[in-house]
């Protein structure tokens, strides 16, 4: 087994003691695409608040790359390389399509607090902008504002901001929710293609997307994780089948999201 | 800001021209560049047509009004305590300028230096909380900067500071006509105006409208939205203090009714009226209070029904203001 990029051991969240997340130690190998799966109110959501601390946790340690972000401010997270998306569609939606990529290019300056300075010298970002955007195929929008984008191009334009930051790892919250098939097409190649050399941990409720997508999968039931492994062996578990899919899951496919 | 989005969002996509005359490099559009223009013009001839104090008083609140739009229009911020700065900064000026003999230069300075230190002491504690909470605390900053003004000894309480001399710009000119003063007033704003349009077009400004489209977003890029948030609070109230370092030497006089939470209204009232968000809709809106309050006056508390009324339609009819409204017509940012 190769080494873990992301670690939690013990983690918890409790909200007036009421256990959103309970003692959940996950492991995700670098280099893999590792899906979050389980029903609505499993928690996937809190976690990845946790992890990229939006969130403090109540108890447990999380370690990425080798060091303890337990006490990080998401911030500082995110400039280690760990970018997160949001399950709403997170694009800046008066600025540019261009501009919201380059919001992100930016952040190789360090910090942006010359308010002196003309913003012609983001002028320079550009290039690498608009092969961000080539790359997500959204060249055509570049001057459109990013709000008037239809949705799914919205997620593709995030994918694309958070790729300008050249994240050694991201977090994905739901990258196909409430996307027509054509587009869920679109973001899987997406993500497949923008995964090499990178990890990716995903909640996905299509196990369809899961199945073709992820190398192993975390079951979350009330916030406890119930199974981990590849997608063949987990949609096996019969304790995954009765507390998650319910029936054959070749047969609840694509229709997982409710 | 929901309002504050509501402005921007009523503004149609376009495609930006570029500015006339190598306006553009100071982030003006082709529109932009003709409005700054006629500004300019205004500026220039305004005082051989108008009453110059008039004229100052109104270049004082569009200087005001423009530094709290960078807040609540460019960072989404709404602070209801903005009269802190202003007011504040008319009480050091006019000490300065009076007891301590300061250049009329250095006195405005000094007010400016006043509303950056405020600014950075109420912006630290008050960008610890969001929407209504943040207009509360900063609300109630400015209410015990308005007590420590009625009760410190430096600030002449009910009296304020009276027969403040505006004195010799740089030890040389006399500023006491009110036409030579008028320059200086014009200068003020012009400076402060262009320094606020290019922090709007700065790469801080970039950060800034990122913040105030999806702040949790801009946190996942790793930036400290905090310190951006702190920065550009601190600039507004920097020239927010400026503004009312002027207006004290305009008047001679610094009085309670500058630092008073009604003037935090006002200023509210001026750039929602001229248009949230944007470049000249703040002095646009200080314009039509001003005179509104200089022209009305003959029917006394009625400006204030007046005000009212034209605050209720702005808020039902026109989101955008007088200025917001107009680039929607002329399909321009303006």
């Amino acid at each position: 087994m190769a080494e873990s990029i992301l670690e939690t051991e013990g983690l918890t969240k409790e909200f007036l003691g009421f256990v959103a997340v309970g003692d959940v130690s996950l492991k995700v190998r670098r280099g893999s695409i590792h899906g979050l799966i389980g029903p609505n109110g499993a928690g996937k959501t809190t976690c990845f608040n946790l992890l990229t601390k939006f969130l403090p946790p109540s108890r447990g340690s999380i370690r990425f790359d080798g060091r303890d972000i337990t006490k990080m401010k998401p911030a500082e997270v995110a400039r280690l390389g760990l970018v997160r998306s949001f399950q709403i569609s997170a694009v800046f939606p008066h600025l540019t399509v261009l501009e919201n990529v380059r919001v992100a290019l930016q952040r190789a300056r360090g910090g942006s607090f010359d308010f002196w300075r003309s913003d012609a010298v983001l002028r320079g970002y550009d290039a690498r902008a608009r092969e961000l955007l080539e790359d997500v195929g959204l060249s055509q929008y570049a001057h459109l504002p990013a709000g008037q984008l239809p949705y799914g191009r919205k997620r593709a334009l995030e994918i694309a901001t958070t790729l300008a930051l050249d994240p050694v790892m991201m977090l994905l919250d739901e990258p196909t929710a409430g996307m027509t098939a054509e587009d869920v097409d679109r973001i899987v190649a997406l993500v497949k293609r923008v995964a090499q050399g990178r990890t990716v941990l995903m909640v996905e409720h299509n196990l369809k997307v899961v199945e073709g997508l992820c190398d192993t999968i975390t079951v979350l039931t009330r916030g406890k994780v119930l199974a981990e492994g590849p997608y063949a062996e987990v949609s096996r578990n019969p304790q995954v089948i009765a507390a998650y899919l319910g029936t054959d899951p070749t047969i609840s496919g694509g229709a997982g999201h409710g | 800001m929901a309002a504050g989005h509501a402005s921007v969002a009523a503004l149609p996509a376009l495609h930006e021209t570029p500015g006339l005359l190598g306006l553009s490099a100071l982030g003006f559009n082709r529109a932009q560049s003709i409005a700054f223009l006629a500004l300019l013009a205004a500026l220039i001839v305004g005082p051989f047509f108008l009453y110059p104090v008039f004229l100052m008083k109104l270049l004082c609140f569009a200087l005001f009004a423009c530094a709290f739009n960078l807040l609540i229009g460019y960072v989404g911020l709404l602070s209801f305590g903005h009269a802190m700065f202003f007011g504040m900064g008319g009480y050091v000026t006019a000490h300065a300028a009076k007891v301590w003999g300061f250049t009329p230069e250095l006195a405005i300075l000094s007010g400016g230096a006043i509303g950056a230190a405020l600014g950075v002491v109420a912006g630290w504690i008050a960008i610890r909380r969001q929407g209504i909470y943040f207009a509360m605390i900063t609300l109630a900053l400015a209410q015990m900067i308005f007590f420590v003004c009625l009760q410190a000894p430096f600030t002449g309480g009910e009296d304020g500071i009276q027969r403040v001399p505006r004195g010799h710009l740089f030890g040389i000119i006399d500023l006491s006509r009110d036409m030579s003063f008028y320059w200086v007033v014009a200068a003020v704003f012009l400076a402060g105006f262009l320094l606020i349009n290019r922090i709007v077009h700065s790469p801080f400004g970039q950060v800034l409208k990122a913040i105030r489209e999806n702040e949790p977003r801009a946190i996942s890029l790793g930036y400290r939205t905090d310190d951006y948030k702190l920065v550009a609070f601190t600039l507004s109230a920097t020239l927010a203090g400026i503004a009312g370092g002027t207006k004290a030497l305009v008047f001679g006089i610094a009085t309670l009714t500058d630092v008073y939470w009604a003037m935090s209204g006002e200023v509210v009232l001026m750039t929602l009226v001229g248009g949230l968000g944007t470049v000249f809709g703040p002095a646009m809106g200080a314009a039509v209070i001003v005179t509104m309050q200089n022209y009305l006056a003959e029917f006394g508390a009625w400006v204030t029904v007046i005000q009212g009324v034209i605050f209720v339609a702005c808020v039902l009819a026109f989101r955008a203001g007088v200025i917001g409204e107009l680039g929607r017509v002329l399909k321009v940012r303006l």
